[in-house]
Order: structure tokens, then sequence, then C-alpha cells
């Protein structure tokens, strides 16, 4: 399934830096996709709220504040609380490489820091849709290995 | 309310993979220029509503004809959603409009009546910011509230023919700021001429005001009676254009126009056979 995707960007705590979570939103938006953008300071319950009720298969968190250990793995498990299995997270903005492999264990599919194309992120989404890929399934895949 | 079933049921109508249920009750249209308060104004009434009544939102955006995606942003401007006890009785969407060349899309009709075949009190439809041509709101909504501001042209702005004279209700919004109640009074002049004029109410999202009378009357809001031939027309207009855009040749139709020179008559006649 490629094509046309509902995809939720989101600012989860308190992070006023928006500059890239627009700017990849654009880019989603120009390759041909419906994005939401939920705007700055959201509450994880409130993001996974808006995935619910825009029925979104993607969510893209943006965190340049450093509470991206704590903040993607709780929308992680909301996601899964609320039986949203099949949306696939991916995450951007401030990550060290450190960090990375425990937030791919809570079930974020794709990092994407500096530097990153907006080509990539595109060629991210088409490949996640064509697999069951979401943050209840058992797909241990990731995006750059 | 169940979000998830819900959600998917309206996406599955917007993709023309399932038929609405149909429901009664009101399906308002908030319309107006870009920036004038659209969102905001719905913000307000949504807090002066819920949780009493289960109200469902339906945010349409424009849809790039170039790349065919959209962003979607009218979420942001509803805090409400921040108060969790009103949160659970309103339920927002946003809505690209697709095919439908920029203009609010038909679908729209089918998602507000499912909305109301499944308990919900009221639907709000928030069209497009896009002022004189946004006619088209009058085909998917039976009730239509028009938002003005201050500092929007001249007053010949009020005596142009076009959506003011669709509108149900008239809401001059920012009455805080100065120049609101000279619109006021041009729009209340000009539509004084009519003979069903609508009402005009002033509001204000900063302060407060007018905002409980705006609430109070959306439920009761009564049709006007020479706004509803237009309306029929709208009606008319947009299914022809649905029939048009969903014959399975109009894309090539579209290249055939644009690279071999074929004329619009011609293509008219084809996608009309």
């Amino acid at each position: 399934m490629g094509g046309r995707q509902r995809i939720v960007i989101a600012k989860p705590g308190l992070d006023g830096h928006d500059r890239g979570a627009k700017i990849v939103a654009r880019a989603l938006r120009d390759g041909g996709h419906e994005v939401i953008y939920t705007g700055l300071r959201r509450t994880p319950s409130q993001i996974v709220r808006t995935i619910m009720d825009e029925d979104a298969r993607f969510v893209g968190l943006s965190s340049l504040s450093g509470a991206h250990s704590h903040l993607f793995p709780k929308i992680c498990e909301l996601l899964r609380e609320a039986g949203l299995d099949d949306v696939v997270v991916f995450g951007g903005g401030i990550i060290p490489e450190e960090d990375r492999q425990e937030l791919f264990d809570a079930g974020v599919k794709a990092i994407f820091g500096p530097g990153t194309t907006s080509s990539e992120i595109l060629e991210f989404v088409e490949e996640a849709s064509s697999r069951d890929c979401g943050v209840g399934s058992d797909d241990d895949w990731h995006w750059g290995v | 309310m169940d979000r998830i079933k819900l959600s998917r049921q309206l996406s599955a109508i917007e993709n023309g993979e399932s038929s609405a249920e149909y429901g009664e009750g009101p399906i308002v249209a908030i319309t107006g220029p870009p920036g004038i308060g659209k969102s905001c104004l719905i913000d307000k009434i949504l807090y002066e509503l819920t949780p009493e009544l289960v109200v469902g939102v339906l945010a349409v955006d424009p849809t790039s004809p170039v790349s065919g995606g959209a962003l979607l942003g009218d979420r942001i401007r509803f805090n409400v959603l921040d108060d969790a006890n009103k949160a659970e009785s309103i339920y927002i969407r946003s809505i690209a409009t697709r095919s439908s060349g920029g203009s609010i899309p038909s679908i729209v009709n089918d998602l507000a009546s499912h909305l109301l075949a499944n308990d919900f009190d009221l639907v709000i439809i928030e069209t497009v910011g896009a002022g004189q041509s946004e006619m088209r709101c009058a085909a998917v909504a039976d009730r239509i509230i028009v938002v003005e501001g201050p500092a929007r042209g001249d007053s010949i702005q009020a005596e142009k023919a076009g959506l003011l004279e669709l509108a149900d209700l008239i809401v001059v919004n920012k009455s805080d700021l100065e120049g609101s109640e000279k619109v006021f009074n041009e729009l209340t002049i000009s539509l004084s001429l009519s003979p069903d004029p609508p009402r005009i109410m002033r509001t204000s999202a900063i302060d407060g005001t007018g905002i409980s009378d705006v609430a109070k009357l959306i439920l009761t809001l009564e049709q006007r009676a020479s706004s509803i031939r237009a309306k029929s027309r709208q009606k008319l207009l947009m299914a022809h254009e649905n029939k048009i855009v969903s014959n399975p040749n109009f894309e090539s139709i579209l290249d055939r126009i644009s690279q071999e020179g074929l004329s619009i008559p011609e293509a008219l006649r084809e996608l009309n056979d």
C-alpha cells in the first residue's frame, strides 16, 4: 500500500523549536501526503487523540529539547494501549546516536537528524507503507539498518 | 464514542470505499476570509456547547493542485481540547479538498450526516478561507454563518453580491478591534435593503463578547427564505461538477487539453457522454 498517507507531525513536550517540524510537514505535503500539524507543546495523550481522530497512519515526533527518551516511548505505549497498533512512529530533531537503539526498541521506526534530505523521509514513508511495521507489530525492522 | 471506529468509517466514506449512514440534525458551515478568526470562534463556541452536547467539527483545508498533498493546520487553534472533560464530547477531523479543486468537497455533507447518525448533536463545517468564491459551502450545509471583521476594505465590500446573500447569520468578529463597529453598521445598512435580512452579531474571541449568543443561536438558526433558491443552485452546480470530475476519463482528458490541444467544448462533450 503506497500512495497518499495521512501523517500527524507533532511537537511533544516543552520544546518551542518548530522550524524542523514545519519543514518536514511541508516536504511531506509536497510529496503528496495529507499532513496534520499539532502545534507546539502537546502532551503524549493529546497527540494520540489527534492520531485517533484524524485516522493517521503515521506520526512524526519532533524534539530538540532532550526529552525524547521519555516522550517518544510514552507515545508508543499510549498508541498500543489505545489499540492503534498499525500506526508507524518516526522521530527527528536532536537525538544523540547513543539514544537511538532504545527508541527503536520502544517501537520508533526511524530517527532523522540534521542533514536529512526530504527525499529520504519520503522514501521511508513509502517503504514503511509497504510493510506491516506499526507500533504494535513484531517487525523489528527500522529505517537505516 | 468509539473514536477509532468512527474515524476509520469517515476515511472509508471519504475514499469512496463505503457509504455514509444518514442522520438528521443541524449542519452549520462557518465561512469567511483567511485570518478572520473562524477557528478561534469555533473554539469558543465549543467551550459554550460542551460537554452537554456532542459536537463534530469538519475543518476543510486546501489540497495542493501540484502535489496532491495538503497541510491541515486548523487543529492548532482548538484550545478547548486541553480541557479533558470537554474534549470527550468533541470530535475534530481535518479534511483536504482533494479533487474538488480547492473548494469544499461534496463528500463533506456525507461525513456530516454520518456523524449525526452516530449520536452527534451538531456538526460544524469550517471551510477554506477563500472569500467570495466560497459559495460552494451552501451545497454541503443547511445553515451558513459568514464571519467578517474590521479592516476588510471600504464600504463597497458590503454591497458586493455573493456569500453575504447566502448567509443565515453574519458574525463580525474581532469586535475588540477598532473599525469593527463601522463594519457592523455598514453591513446592517446594506443588508437592510433585502427582504429578509440575516441577523448580524458582533463577537470577540479575545474578550468573549457575543460568543454565548452565537452559541445559543447556532442550534436554532433558521434558514432564510431568500437564500434557499441560491443554496439549491449551489447544490445543483456541485452535483454537476462531481459528475464531470468522477468520470474515469477526467485525468486523461485533462492531459489531452494541456498537451494535445483538445478544445474545452469538445472535452465537455466527451465528459458528458
